[in-house]
């Protein structure tokens, strides 16, 4: 019973079904490591009180009928949470209590599950580190020098330090698939559009996608089937039918086509990482899958587009934090004008500012169409390529960052080397699609690698079935000592 | 093109959000280095593309024009950092 939180979701799901563990111990031993990992700060509220009355309703009452049957989840503290404080990494929304839930959310409790704790993130998930975040840096368990990835990083971390039996996250240009890769765990960007955007603290409203962040494929699989779905409140919500991911997953890719873009060999990349990506590719190559060289040739141009265009939405979606209506408000100035200059000064971090202050020079008057409409353009660019490929493949395989888990402290003082980080996730999400990152073995200094594999618009069942049969075949398993506990 | 001080109080000011004047130097500094990189996108020529509006291959759905939601003005004042009973307070506007 003590190790019951090392693992995976379906196992758990197993376990209660068959009343092996009740959902009020499970919470219990969650509780515990939680309370065991304040130093890996991966959370910043805990809703502890409600979730064991949460297990105990479900254990009276046991429905197991339900996909999340009786499991305590936490969440990314971008998704807001009625009647609990949500955060978004930011000074600006420290005392923000929704008085409504996120429909992602709403999804995952209405198959069973219930909240445990709101996890840490970047600041307005602007970050590839998690050190934008106002309530201070998650630790990756990995090593305690380590970030665990952002924006999604108390995500990654509680994840990958069993504080969580699974976790969602939001990705905007990576923020779930490179902490995923950092932490050794799998993390998958759905299609624009698949899971609601209601209730999500926003960023970037063209670019930003929910998504699953678990242990194994097929507990993604059982996520993303729980959170997805149509939703009226969102204008851009595919209306289609829900899929059974989970019920469908097939390990048998035999004959499928797997594109290998060449573009994504960069200069200066580590050795590891090519070597790491012949390996994925031998690997799907022995289940018989047939490898295809393909190009992308606007790749080198996803990333300037991607610090336009997000910027530019940034700017737009956070003038709504003013001070009047909700969130921190500066007690300094004389005037409306001045209240709202404080105000946001005060409230927003420094990552935060420079990104709005981007996003209102490139929509300025006079520079629109030399900065925006360009970055629209080459878009376009960028979708055409992918559009094209898939013509000729079912799949994409490159890896998921450039490098592993860096140090804290280590990209702070340079932004654009941080961006950097994102140079492989970000063109998926420029152009609307699904990626899944999965843990694909370890660099020379023992941390996890993760390989990215990008499909067609809706078409997430067959790179979830081709991660499937490469997490039998990778031998890939996550061994973190519990050094902070 | 370089940004330099002046226009960078200049975009703040749009932003409404005021910027410390010992932070200035610093700021000039990263936003130039990230212009710099984002006008690589300078090299493609781009004069006969379409600019993207939209990744889904669906317009945008309208719904009926009705009240569907409504009477909840404590919940949104609930959060509000200085309100009275009805209304949002804001420091004065009109000498």
């Amino acid at each position: 019973m003590s190790n019951i939180t090392n693992q995976s979701l379906s196992e758990i799901l197993e376990s209660i079904k068959s009343k092996k563990i009740s959902s009020l111990e499970l919470t219990q031993a969650y509780i515990k490591n939680i309370e065991n990992a304040k130093k890996l700060n991966a959370f910043v509220t805990t809703t502890f009180d409600q979730a064991l009355e949460n297990a105990k309703k479900f254990d009276n009452k046991p429905n197991n009928e339900q996909l999340l049957s009786g499991v305590p989840l936490a969440v990314k503290d971008l998704f807001c949470t009625e009647n609990v404080k949500t955060m978004a990494g930011s000074n600006i929304l420290n005392n923000f209590v929704p008085s409504y839930e996120s429909t992602v959310t709403k999804n995952l409790w209405n198959n069973g599950a219930f909240l445990l704790g709101k996890l840490n993130c970047d600041e307005f998930a602007m970050g590839s580190s998690n050190e934008t975040s106002f309530f201070g840096n998650v630790i990756n368990p990995i090593g305690d020098h380590l970030v665990p990835g952002g924006s999604s990083g108390g995500s990654s971390s509680a994840l990958a330090a069993d504080l969580t039996p699974a976790t969602i996250g939001t990705d905007t240009g990576g923020s779930i698939r490179q902490p995923a890769s950092f932490t050794g765990t799998v993390g998958l960007k759905p299609t624009y559009g698949l899971c609601s955007r209601w209730g999500i603290v926003a960023f970037a409203s063209s670019l930003d996608q929910a998504g699953p962040m678990t242990k194994t494929v097929n507990d993604c699989s059982i996520m993303l089937e729980a959170m997805s779905g149509f939703d009226e409140k969102d204008s851009t919500s595919i209306n289609k039918k829900k899929e059974t991911y989970s019920k469908n997953l097939k390990d048998n890719i035999k004959g499928l086509k797997i594109g290998i873009p060449k573009e994504y060999r960069v200069d200066n990349m580590p050795k590891e990482i090519d070597e790491l990506w012949e390996k994925g590719k031998k690997i799907l190559k022995d289940l018989g899958a047939q490898l295809i060289d393909i190009s992308l040739p606007h790749t080198k141009y996803a990333l300037p587009t991607y610090y336009i265009v997000a910027p530019a939405e940034a700017s737009s979606n956070l003038a709504r934090y003013d001070g009047v209506r909700y969130g921190y408000r500066s007690q300094k100035g004389k005037d409306l004008i001045e209240m709202y200059e404080n105000t946001r000064s005060e409230g927003f971090g420094d990552e935060v500012k420079r990104r709005i202050l981007i996003g209102t020079y490139v929509l300025s008057s006079g520079y629109y169409d030399a900065y925006y409409l360009k970055a629209q353009k080459v878009r376009q660019l960028i979708k055409k390529d992918f559009d094209d490929s898939f013509t000729k493949v079912d799949a994409i395989l490159t890896p998921s960052t450039p490098s592993s888990a860096f140090k804290i402290g280590e990209k702070t003082n340079d932004p654009v080397s941080m961006y950097l980080n994102d140079i492989f996730t970000v063109p998926v999400n420029l152009a609307g699609l699904p990626a899944l990152s999965l843990p694909a073995g370890l660099d020379k200094q023992g941390y996890p690698l993760g390989l990215q594999l990008i499909g067609k618009a809706l078409d997430e069942q067959k790179i979830l079935n081709i991660g499937y049969a490469f997490e039998k075949n990778c031998g890939y398993k996550n061994e973190i000592k519990k050094w902070w506990s | 093109m370089s940004l330099d001080k002046e226009k960078i109080k200049h975009v703040a000011k749009l932003a409404r959000i005021s910027v410390d004047e010992a932070k200035v130097d610093s700021l000039t500094k990263d936003l130039n280095s990230i212009f710099k990189f984002i006008e690589q996108l300078n090299e493609l020529n781009t004069d006969k593309v379409e600019p993207l509006t939209s990744i889904l291959n669906q317009s945008l759905r309208s719904r009926k024009d009705e009240i569907s939601d409504g009477k909840i003005r404590e919940k949104i004042l609930k959060n509000s950092p200085k309100k009275n009973e009805e209304f949002f307070v804001v420091p004065k506007v009109i000498e």
